[in-house]
């Protein structure tokens, strides 16, 4: 199965699983079909880069399976494990008498013993699927040495039942706010891709198919409200996310007019930081509220 | 028959390689690779494929880009769509004079307050021509400067007209206007540049040009070369920067001290498997943290290195015991009030160049009696857990370098470590006391922002 049949053709999909993707995204989220590479999203939190999987899943009917990265995220939690519990109990209840070694081992390293974990998951699965490694940033270095395997050959080996290899190849999306480097070895295997802010009319876009009800004029203001604190240097700039916050905010409080009150009493929605906030304020001129 | 392609695709790997990406072989397969199945149609999607292929850092992006219009240009001589109305009016792309001046002023004027990037991108090229061309003896020896046709026209100057245009149109909010036209005033400076560069790279080669215009990433430019704009965004490379490496401290400081059995939970974990513990875990041990004292030469050549330095050390302020820093320049001051936890860096680094004047009294650098005056002042901030950090380029202007001081400094404290912005090249020559210097106190070159965190990894872990 061919993923995508043009970068055209992703951007129409996934604008119809409700992502707006830009011309740079369509086309690296092509390649990562055709080529059947993992997909390296980078960027600030909140800009999308899971949401671009998630859409990815929605726009092909793929089944999306996912693991989210954590600091001691080790083999167990991410490709497989036997069953100990299930395993003792099988030895336990096998009769003392008819105790046969070589059978017993044979017995408890089956399919039946096996707890497939996300990565492995994936690659056994039939059906297409999209695998979602989410910050991976946040794993130890170890755990990419895991990743290696799994992502150029997709295949697992597993001591006690051999190689385990793709039926067919998931789409594979690994997300990363890059707060640690990753290996050259890691990166070198994946299509890289960072997402930034997107521009004001492309965020107005986003904006009104996420907040359907929201007026297009305070869209606007919004946007530029926006665009002009990420300007500011602040410790951390309002995401996509936030703006979609925001505007359901200001729909709830039935806000009709973005003015400078009705800034300052709700900056706290999309500024997270005590001095971001008191820079806003100053830059912005907005009243003390 | 070649058709050229992929000697320029080479080319362009080359360069990618000589500007210090590291782009595999097997990244270069991917990339051709790739490209055969989007075909070569549309630029900006080549543009996509290459970048996605080939660049994995974001902070290479921009030199990524200029080399790639370098190589693959959007067009060719005077372009395509230039030669249209303008070619006719004044073949010869008209001799460049004062009314030609005023009147392409006048035209560029109106199209930035269009906005049309089309026109803008029109304009530019042909402002290279006009403007800014050295035409040179013979073939392949004449040039293009964006500097001589960007002081020629000075479309910084226009700001103000275009905004008044704009205004008069509609209302609209002052502020937000002038915004917009900054912006696309800015925008058309990097058109300029980025035409100059095109010419000169299909008269002299690309190799040529990427050798000699593409600038180091940010991370890695000098920061005694820094221009205003530069040190800009270094000022916003800061925190982020700072954040990364206390995230990357932390889970080192995980991985290396592992503390003793932590029973209980093994126990627990025991459990699972029928009471046989197959993993253990461990508490984790309290990292040890140092007090930091930092002082830095604040005169007029390094003063946006110590800044810098500063503000990165004390966005780590977690990683650290306690911190005080002092800056000097020929006298003692200290500037640990600045740093206010939370505290905006656009503002610290103001209240700090404002506290300068402090640190001086005759405004000339003087090492030996900064050094003596801190003994005599601060010597009960340095203790037996203290690491004491240098920072200054050890240009005393051949003063006394009182050594004996200095020396008395580093063997009253832990650790002490000299920062110092030059290349190491350097160190000696002219007024440099760095080799006196070096031999009291470890002297560690630190010239960009990845020296600069690589340090503070070394030293905070």
């Amino acid at each position: 199965m061919t993923w995508f049949e043009s970068p055209a053709d992703v951007a129409t999909r996934l604008q119809a699983a409700g992502y707006l993707a830009d011309a740079a995204t369509a086309t690296t989220a092509f390649l990562a079909g055709a080529l059947e590479k993992p997909l390296l999203l980078e960027g600030p939190a909140g800009v999308g880069k899971t949401e671009l999987a998630k859409a990815v899943s929605r726009a092909t009917g793929a089944d999306l399976v996912r693991l989210q990265c954590y600091e001691g995220l080790d083999e167990a939690r991410a490709l497989y494990e036997w069953n100990y519990k299930k395993q003792l109990l099988r030895i336990q209840a096998t009769n003392a008498d008819d105790l046969d070694w070589t059978r017993t081992h044979d017995e408890i390293f089956t399919e039946e013993f096996l707890l497939t974990r996300p990565l492995l998951t994936a690659i056994r699965r039939d059906e297409p699927t999209v695998l979602l490694i989410d910050e991976v940033d946040k794993t130890d270095v170890e755990v990419e040495g895991l990743l290696l395997e799994v992502l150029s050959d997709f295949q697992v080996t597993i001591p006690e039942l051999g190689t385990v290899a793709a039926v067919r190849r998931p789409y594979v999306v690994l997300t990363s706010n890059a707060s640690r480097e990753l290996s050259e070895a890691v990166k070198r295997r994946c299509l890289y891709l960072h997402l930034d802010y997107p521009d004001a009319a492309r965020e107005r876009e986003i904006l009104l198919s996420q907040v359907p009800d929201l007026d297009d004029r305070i869209a606007e203001q919004l946007v530029a409200t926006v665009g002009r604190l990420r300007d500011l240097e602040l410790k951390k700039a309002p995401s996509i996310a936030e703006s979609v916050d925001w505007a359901r905010t200001l729909l709830a409080l039935e806000i009709r007019d973005l003015d400078e009150k009705a800034v300052a009493d709700t900056l706290g929605v999309v500024l997270k930081h005590a001095s971001d906030h008191e820079r806003a304020v100053r830059e912005l001129k907005l009243a003390k509220s | 028959m070649s058709s050229g392609l992929l000697d320029r695709h080479l080319g362009f790997v080359e360069a990618l390689r000589g500007a210090g990406l590291s782009v595999s072989l097997a990244e270069d397969l991917d990339a051709v690779a790739a490209l055969g199945t989007v075909g070569w149609g549309d630029r900006d999607q080549v543009r996509a494929v290459l970048a996605a292929t080939m660049v994995k850092k974001q902070a290479q992006r921009t030199t990524f880009d200029t080399l790639f219009d370098v190589y693959y240009p959007a067009m060719v001589g005077e372009g395509v769509e230039g030669r249209s109305d303008e070619a006719d009016e004044a073949p010869a792309t008209s001799r460049d004079n004062a009314a030609a001046l005023e009147a392409f002023r006048q035209q560029l004027t109106e199209a930035l307050e269009a906005g049309d990037e089309q026109q803008l991108r029109r304009m530019a090229a042909e402002m290279v021509a006009r403007f800014g061309a050295m035409p040179g003896r013979g073939p392949g020896m004449s040039s293009w400067s964006a500097y001589t046709a960007l002081q020629r026209v000075a479309p910084q100057d226009l700001v103000d007209k275009v905004v008044s245009g704009l205004l008069a149109e509609g209302d609209l909010d002052a502020a937000d206007v002038r915004r917009t036209v900054d912006r696309r005033v800015g925008a058309f400076t990097g058109m300029v540049e980025n035409d100059a560069r095109r010419r000169i790279a299909e008269e002299k080669g690309p190799d040529h040009v990427a050798d000699v215009t593409v600038r180091p990433s940010i991370d890695r430019l000098a920061f005694m070369a820094a221009r205003r704009s530069d040190l800009d965004e270094m000022r916003r490379e800061i925190y982020p920067l700072a954040r990364r490496l206390a995230t990357r401290l932390t889970k080192e400081h995980h991985a290396k001290r592992r503390g003793p059995l932590d029973f209980r939970r093994t126990v627990r974990a025991s459990v699972a498997t029928g009471g046989v513990p197959l993993s253990t875990y461990h508490r984790p041990k309290r990292a040890h943290r140092s007090d930091l004292v930092v002082l830095c030469d604040v005169s007029g050549s390094v003063a946006n290195f110590a800044s810098f330095t500063l503000l990165f050390m004390f966005a780590l302020r977690e990683v650290f015991q306690s911190m005080r820093a002092f800056t000097f320049i020929d006298h003692v001051h200290e500037v640990t009030g600045h740093f206010r936890p939370g505290a905006d860096p656009v503002d610290v680094l103001t209240d700090l160049a404002a506290a300068t004047s402090h640190a001086a009294l005759w405004g000339r650098t003087d090492y030996g009696r900064a050094f003596t005056k801190f003994e005599e002042s601060f010597a009960d901030a340095l203790g037996p857990r203290t690491t004491l950090l240098i920072l200054g380029d050890a240009r005393s202007n051949y003063t006394d370098l009182s050594e004996d001081v200095l020396k008395r400094l580093a063997g009253s404290v832990r650790r002490s470590f000299w920062l110092n912005p030059e290349h190491e090249r350097n160190w000696g020559t002219g007024d440099s006391a760095a080799p006196t210097y070096g031999q009291v106190v470890p002297m560690v070159e630190c010239r960009n922002l990845t020296q600069l965190s690589d340090f503070v990894h070394d030293l905070a872990l």
